[in-house]
C-alpha cells in the first residue's frame, strides 16, 4: 500500500457540507427550547439611566427578561482575559471586568444590556422593542493612538490614559544606538486597519440545564470547546467542570473569531438554569459585525536602519494596539507575544526593539484574526524593506536576499536565535524567494512593465516574505515570556475490538479538513484504510481535553499528540503480536497493517491483535486488556513556516482601481500530509490578505458607530476580484515534531497583504507615492496620485 | 434580522393588487431585494405584503408596433438574455448584466427597481436615454409617464399613492443608433457609484445624443451639457474628452466612504468618456 501521507485525498467531510447535512448549532432543536434576543447598546459610551422591562414581561410568549442588575445580584463574574501582558515597569496589566450584561455604563456600540427570552425568536425580537432603556450619551474615543493621549475620554477608571499595558521586547539601547549610527534609516508611519472576521456562520449558543442530573450543556460555535468550559466554569459561573458539557458541533468558519469565550455563552448557560428550559441565541449578521471580536487595528511608527552596504542594522517599532473596550480571551497576546516576537522576520538584523501600548477604546474587542499579530509584524517588515530598497535605489528582491538568515536545518545546525526571544526551527529562506521570482519571471516582468508604461498602462510587482510562529504554543516558551498560559494538545486513539479506530482529538475542525488529514495520518501509521478511522472532536464529554484550533496548530500539536498515542498502540500491539506469533518482540516488524516475524511468512494482522486485546484468553501474562491510549503533547518550540509571495497588479490611474493580474505564493510549511488541503488553505488565506490590502475595513465614525456594519458597506473580496493563484512549495521539515509539519492555516494571510500593497506602490512609482494605508481603495489611490 | 409581523398575499391580477393596495399599511413585493432587507432591519414595517411578482400580465417582453413592451415584473436575468432586447435595445442587456449578482438578477425586477428609485440603481440611466415610458395603473386608471418625469428625487418617483408600475414601453431605435452602459461599481454592494448610459444616432457626425447618469446624484439625470457639447459634431477623441469634462457639473453629488463628492464627480467624467468612446 502506498503511503497516504502526501496524497491529495478528497475531504471526507465535504459530502455532508455540500449536501446540506452539516449539523450546526442553529440546527439543534431541543424539547421545550426558548429563544433569546440580546439587547445591545446603540451608543459607544453612555450611562444607563433606566431600564424598564415591565411591558416586555407582560407580553404573551415572553418567558423572562434579565438585565445587568440580575447578573450583578447573582454574583456572576465577567468573562476573563486569558493572557497576561505586563507593563515594562513590571506593573500588572489593567484588567477591567467584562460583565455578561452591563448594569450602569455601556462601553461600545453593541455592548450587551439585556437578554429577552421568549417562546420564539420572533416574539423575543418583538418583546425587545417594548423594553425601555434611557441612556445618557458620553464622549467616546475609537482610535488607539488618540485614546492614549492626555485628555482622551476614559474607557475604564482603573486604566489612566486608556493604557492596558506598555510592553516591550528586544534591546532598546542597542537598537537606539544602531539606528543612530545607521547610514540610512527608512521610516514609515501607518495604520494596519481593523478587520471584521465575517465567518459565514454567525455565532450561536444554546444553554441546556438538566435538573435531573444537575448538569449543564452548552452548544456553541467555538473553535475551542474545552477552553470555553474551563474559562466559564472556573472564572465566570463558578460551576464544577464535571457538571458541564460543552459541544462545538459543525462550525462554519472561525478565522479566529470563535476562539474566545464570549459573554453570550455564559449568559445562555446561566439563563437556562434560571428558567428551567433550554435557551438558544443566534447572532444576526448585523450583530456579528459589531460583536464578533475584530482583528488588527494597529497605529505604528517603524524605523529600519541600514549600513552603507545595505545590511539591516536595526529595527525599531512603536505601536498603539487597539484592544477595544474589553479584553477578549487572547486580546492582549496578539499585539505582543504574537507580533513583537516576529519582528526579526527572515533577516539577520542584529538589533530589534518593539514597544506596544495596548489601548482601551469605545469599540468592539479586538483579538486574533487569521494570522493574529504575525500579519501585522510582516506588514511592518515588508513595507519597510520595499520602501528602503526604493529609497536606497536597490532592487527589493536583492535587498531581501542579501539580508536573509542563511539556511539551517535545525538538526545538524542549531536553530536561529532571534533578537526577540524566539528560536527559529529550520529554514532555507533564499529558496522560497528564488523560486517565487522564477515563477513570476521577475526580470522579464520589468521589461513588460517598461513597455506597458509607454502605452500608459501602470503595472506593478510587489514582493513579501514572511515567517510565522505556529504550533501554538510551547508552554515553557510562552511561560518564560510572562504569559499565564500554556497550550498543549490531547489525543486518544481507541482501537475497537474489530480493528476499527476511533480517534479523539482536542483540535477542532471548522473548515480545515481534520477529519481527512488526521485520518490520513492514522491510517498511514497503522497501515489500514481511511474508512476504518473516525475522527471525533468538539465535545468535552467524549474528548478528554483540548486546546482547540487556531494559530495553525492543529497538525503540529494535535497531530503530534495523535502520533504519540499511535506509537503507544503499536508498542502494546507488538507485545500481543509477539505472544500470538510465539516470537520475541524484537524480531517483529510492522508494515502494511501486519506484524511479521522478520525473515519469515509468520504474521498477524492489526485487526486480529485488536480482537485479542479485547478477547484476551490467549494473552501475554500481566498485560492489561484493551487497546486504547491517550496522550498529551506539549511542543518544545513553535514551528516556523515561511514563504515568499509576489503580486502583479495593474492600476487604472484614471479611476485608481487596482486589478490583480497574478498572485504567486511559494510557501514552506514543512512536510505536507494533504497537498490539496494545504493549497486550499493557502488560497483562502491569500484571499483574506488581499481583502485587507484592497477592500476590507471596519470604520467607526466619530460617534463610535461602525459605518461598515453590513455587506452593503463592508467589502468582502469575491471570486472575480482575484486571479488564479500560482502556488508552489519548498519542504523543510520541522525538526522537533514527529510529523515534521509546521502548519498552513495562516500562511496565506500573513504573506499576501504587503505583497499587494508593494505592487500597487510599484505600479505608481512614477507618481512618487511613499506610502498609503490599507485598504487601497480606488478613491484612496486616485487621491494619492493627484496629491489630494 | 427578523421583520415585524405581516400578512402575505399573492395577487393574481393587477386589479386585485390595486384593490389590496388600498390598505395604507400594505406594500408591494416584486423581487424583494431592497424591501426584504429593509423589513428585516425593521426600517420598513408593512402589515401586508402583496406579492405581484407572479402576475402573468406583468411579465414578459414583446414587440408591439414600434415599441418593445417589458412587463414590470420581468427579471433582470430575463432582460439580460432576451433576444428581442439583445437585437433592438442591447443597452438594456448590457445594463442588466452589471446588476448585483446572479441571485439579484434572477429575482430582481425592472418595475421593482424603477418604483424603488434607489439613486444608485442601474436601470434609471438606461430608461432616460432610451425614451422609456413607464406605464402605471391605480384606482383612477392607467397613465403613462415619461422616464424623464418619473424620477423626481432621492428614492422618489411620480408614482402616486396606490399606483403600480405595470409596463415599460420603449420605442425601437432607428437603424443608425449605438448605445452603451458603463458602470463603476460600489465594491461591496455592486450598486453603481457611477453608471453612465449613452444613446447616439448619426452617420459620421452625431445627429442626436442622450447621456444619463445614475449613482452620481439624488436621482438619475440626463446630462444636457455633455449632450450639447457633442450634437452635430464628429466624435473624435478630443471632442469626446471635452464633452466628458463637462459631465456632472451643476448637480448635487452624492458622497459616502467609497466615493466622496470630488472623486465621484471625477468618475462621472471618466465614465462619460468611456461610454462615449464605446459608441464613437
Amino acid at each position: 500500500m502506498c503511503s497516504l501521507i502526501g496524497q491529495s485525498v478528497k475531504r471526507v467531510e465535504d459530502k455532508r457540507f455540500i449536501t446540506g447535512k452539516g449539523k450546526y448549532t442553529d440546527d439543534i432543536v431541543l424539547p421545550d427550547m426558548t429563544h433569546a434576543y440580546i439587547m445591545r447598546s446603540p451608543y459607544a459610551h453612555a450611562n444607563i439611566l433606566k431600564i424598564d422591562t415591565s411591558k416586555a414581561l407582560a407580553m404573551e410568549g415572553v418567558v423572562a427578561v434579565f438585565t445587568g442588575e440580575d447578573i450583578a445580584k447573582a454574583g456572576i463574574n465577567g468573562v476573563p482575559c486569558g493572557w497576561q501582558v505586563n507593563f515594562n515597569t513590571g506593573e500588572t496589566m489593567k484588567e477591567p471586568p467584562h460583565p455578561l450584561l452591563v448594569k450602569d455604563k455601556v462601553l461600545h456600540a453593541g455592548d450587551s444590556v439585556a437578554i429577552v427570552i421568549a417562546e420564539s425568536r420572533e416574539l423575543a425580537v418583538d418583546a425587545a422593542e417594548l423594553v425601555e432603556i434611557d441612556y445618557e450619551e458620553l464622549p467616546c474615543v475609537t482610535d488607539p493612538f488618540k485614546a492614549i493621549q492626555d485628555g482622551a475620554p476614559l474607557v475604564h477608571d482603573i486604566a489612566p490614559n486608556n493604557k492596558c499595558f506598555v510592553w516591550e521586547l528586544g534591546d532598546r539601547q542597542k537598537t537606539d544606538d544602531h539606528i543612530a549610527k545607521s547610514h540610512h534609516v527608512t521610516t514609515l508611519e501607518f495604520v494596519n486597519q481593523r478587520m471584521v472576521p465575517n465567518a459565514i456562520e454567525p455565532r450561536a449558543a444554546i444553554g441546556d440545564y438538566d435538573i435531573a442530573h444537575d448538569k449543564h450543556t452548552l452548544y456553541t460555535t467555538s473553535q475551542n470547546p474545552h477552553l470555553i468550559r474551563l474559562l466559564m466554569c472556573a472564572f465566570v459561573l463558578g460551576l464544577p467542570e464535571h457538571k458541564v458539557r460543552v459541544v462545538a458541533p459543525d462550525v462554519g468558519g472561525g478565522f479566529g473569531s470563535k476562539i474566545f469565550h464570549y459573554t453570550e455563552e455564559a449568559l445562555v448557560t446561566w439563563a437556562s438554569k434560571q428558567i428551567g428550559r433550554p435557551v438558544k441565541w443566534v447572532a444576526e449578521r448585523s450583530e456579528s459585525f459589531i460583536t464578533d471580536a475584530h482583528g488588527r487595528d494597529h497605529v505604528t511608527k517603524a524605523e529600519m536602519g541600514f549600513d552603507k552596504d545595505g545590511n539591516v542594522m536595526a529595527l525599531r517599532v512603536r505601536t498603539a494596539a487597539n484592544l477595544g473596550a474589553y479584553l477578549s480571551t487572547f486580546g492582549t497576546a496578539v499585539p505582543t507575544y504574537l507580533h513583537g516576537t516576529l519582528l526579526q522576520g527572515l533577516y539577520t538584523t542584529p538589533a530589534v526593539h518593539v514597544e506596544v501600548t495596548g489601548a482601551f477604546t469605545h469599540t468592539n474587542a479586538v483579538d486574533a484574526y487569521r494570522g493574529a499579530g504575525r500579519p501585522e509584524a510582516t506588514y511592518v517588515l515588508e513595507r519597510l524593506m520595499e520602501t528602503a530598497a526604493k529609497e536606497m535605489g536597490v532592487d527589493p528582491a536583492e535587498l531581501r536576499l542579501k539580508n536573509f538568515i542563511p539556511p539551517f536545518d535545525g538538526i545538524t545546525q542549531p536553530g536561529y536565535q532571534t533578537q526577540v526571544a524566539l528560536q527559529y526551527d529550520s529554514g532555507n529562506y533564499h529558496a522560497v524567494l528564488e523560486r517565487a521570482l522564477e515563477m513570476v519571471d521577475y526580470k522579464g516582468f520589468r521589461k513588460e512593465q517598461a513597455e506597458a508604461r509607454k502605452q500608459g498602462k501602470y503595472l506593478g510587482i510587489g514582493i513579501s516574505t514572511y515567517i510565522e510562529a505556529c504550533g501554538i504554543a510551547p508552554s515553557a516558551v510562552v511561560g518564560s515570556l510572562g504569559a499565564r498560559a500554556g497550550l498543549f494538545e490531547s489525543s486518544q486513539v481507541r482501537i475497537q475490538p474489530t480493528g476499527k479506530v476511533s480517534v479523539y482529538t482536542g483540535s477542532h475542525s471548522h473548515g480545515q479538513g481534520h477529519e481527512t488529514t488526521f485520518a490520513q495520518v492514522v491510517a498511514d501509521k497503522f497501515g489500514i484504510s481511511m474508512n476504518d478511522v473516525e475522527i471525533i472532536h468538539g465535545d468535552s464529554d467524549s474528548v478528554a481535553f483540548g486546546m482547540g484550533t487556531y494559530g495553525s496548530r492543529s497538525l503540529a500539536v494535535g497531530g503530534s499528540a495523535i502520533v504519540k498515542s499511535i506509537e503507544k498502540v503499536l508498542q502494546k500491539g507488538a507485545k500481543i503480536a509477539a505472544h500470538k506469533l510465539e516470537a520475541a518482540e524484537a524480531d517483529l516488524e510492522y508494515a502494511g497493517g501486519r506484524w511479521t516475524v522478520k525473515g519469515t511468512d509468520k504474521s498477524i494482522g492489526f485487526g486480529d491483535v485488536a480482537l485479542t486485546a479485547y478477547v484476551p484468553h490467549d494473552y501475554p501474562q500481566g498485560l492489561e486488556p484493551g487497546l486504547d491510549f491517550s496522550s498529551f503533547y506539549d511542543p518544545t518550540n513553535f514551528t516556523y513556516p515561511y514563504g515568499a509571495h509576489i503580486a502583479v497588479v495593474e492600476v487604472d490611474i484614471e479611476t485608481g482601481k487596482t486589478t490583480l493580474k497574478r498572485f504567486i505564493a511559494c510557501d514552506d510549511v514543512g512536510n505536507v500530509i494533504n497537498p490539496m488541503i494545504v493549497d486550499g488553505q493557502i488560497h483562502g488565506g491569500v484571499v483574506q490578505g488581499i481583502g485587507q490590502a484592497l477592500f476590507e475595513e471596519a470604520i467607526y465614525d466619530s460617534n463610535g458607530q461602525l459605518i461598515t456594519g453590513s455587506y452593503m458597506d463592508y467589502t468582502m473580496p469575491r471570486a472575480d476580484d482575484v486571479p488564479m493563484f500560482e502556488v508552489d512549495r519548498t519542504v523543510t521539515p520541522c525538526p522537533h515534531n514527529p510529523l515534521g509539519v509546521k502548519g498552513a492555516g495562516e500562511a496565506g494571510t500573513i504573506g499576501s497583504a504587503p505583497a499587494v500593497v508593494n505592487a500597487v506602490l510599484d505600479a505608481l512609482s512614477p507618481f512618487n507615492i511613499k506610502d498609503m494605508n490599507m485598504p487601497l481603495t480606488p478613491q484612496k489611490v486616485w487621491k494619492a496620485i493627484h496629491n489630494k | 434580522m427578523i421583520p415585524s409581523e405581516f400578512d402575505y398575499i399573492k395577487a393574481k391580477s393587477i386589479d386585485e393588487a390595486i384593490s389590496l393596495l388600498k390598505d395604507g399599511d400594505a406594500k408591494l413585493l416584486a423581487g424583494g431585494h431592497s424591501l426584504i432587507p429593509a423589513m428585516k432591519l425593521r426600517l420598513n414595517r408593512p402589515t401586508k405584503l402583496i406579492d405581484i411578482s407572479r402576475i402573468a400580465e406583468m411579465k414578459g417582453i414583446k414587440q408591439e408596433d414600434g415599441e418593445l413592451v417589458i412587463g414590470a415584473m420581468t427579471t433582470h436575468y430575463e432582460i439580460m438574455t432576451n433576444d428581442l432586447i439583445k437585437k433592438h435595445l442591447p443597452i438594456l442587456s448590457q445594463a442588466a448584466e452589471l446588476i448585483g449578482d446572479v441571485q439579484v438578477r434572477n429575482k430582481g425586477t425592472l418595475g421593482g427597481s424603477l418604483a424603488h428609485a434607489d439613486p444608485s440603481a442601474d436601470w434609471p440611466a438606461s430608461m432616460l436615454v432610451t425614451d422609456a415610458v413607464i406605464v402605471v395603473a391605480g384606482a383612477k386608471g392607467k397613465r403613462a409617464i415619461k422616464a424623464g418625469d418619473f424620477f423626481t428625487g432621492f428614492f422618489m418617483t411620480a408614482l402616486e399613492e396606490g399606483e403600480i408600475v405595470t409596463q415599460i414601453r420603449i420605442p425601437l431605435p432607428s437603424a443608425n443608433t449605438k448605445s452603451a452602459y458603463v458602470k463603476f461599481m460600489q465594491p461591496a454592494s455592486r450598486f453603481a457609484i457611477v453608471g453612465c448610459a449613452v444613446v447616439v444616432t448619426g452617420n459620421g457626425s452625431i445627429d442626436d445624443i442622450k447621456v444619463a447618469f445614475t449613482g452620481v446624484s439624488e436621482s438619475a439625470f440626463r446630462d444636457t451639457a455633455v449632450e450639447n457639447a457633442l450634437k452635430g459634431k464628429k466624435a473624435d477623441t478630443e471632442t469626446i474628452k471635452n464633452a466628458a469634462d463637462q459631465a456632472a457639473e451643476g448637480v448635487s453629488i452624492l458622497s459616502d466612504h467609497f466615493a466622496g463628492e470630488e472623486y465621484r464627480k471625477h468618475l462621472a467624467k471618466v465614465y462619460a468618456k468611456r461610454a462615449l468612446t464605446e459608441v464613437a
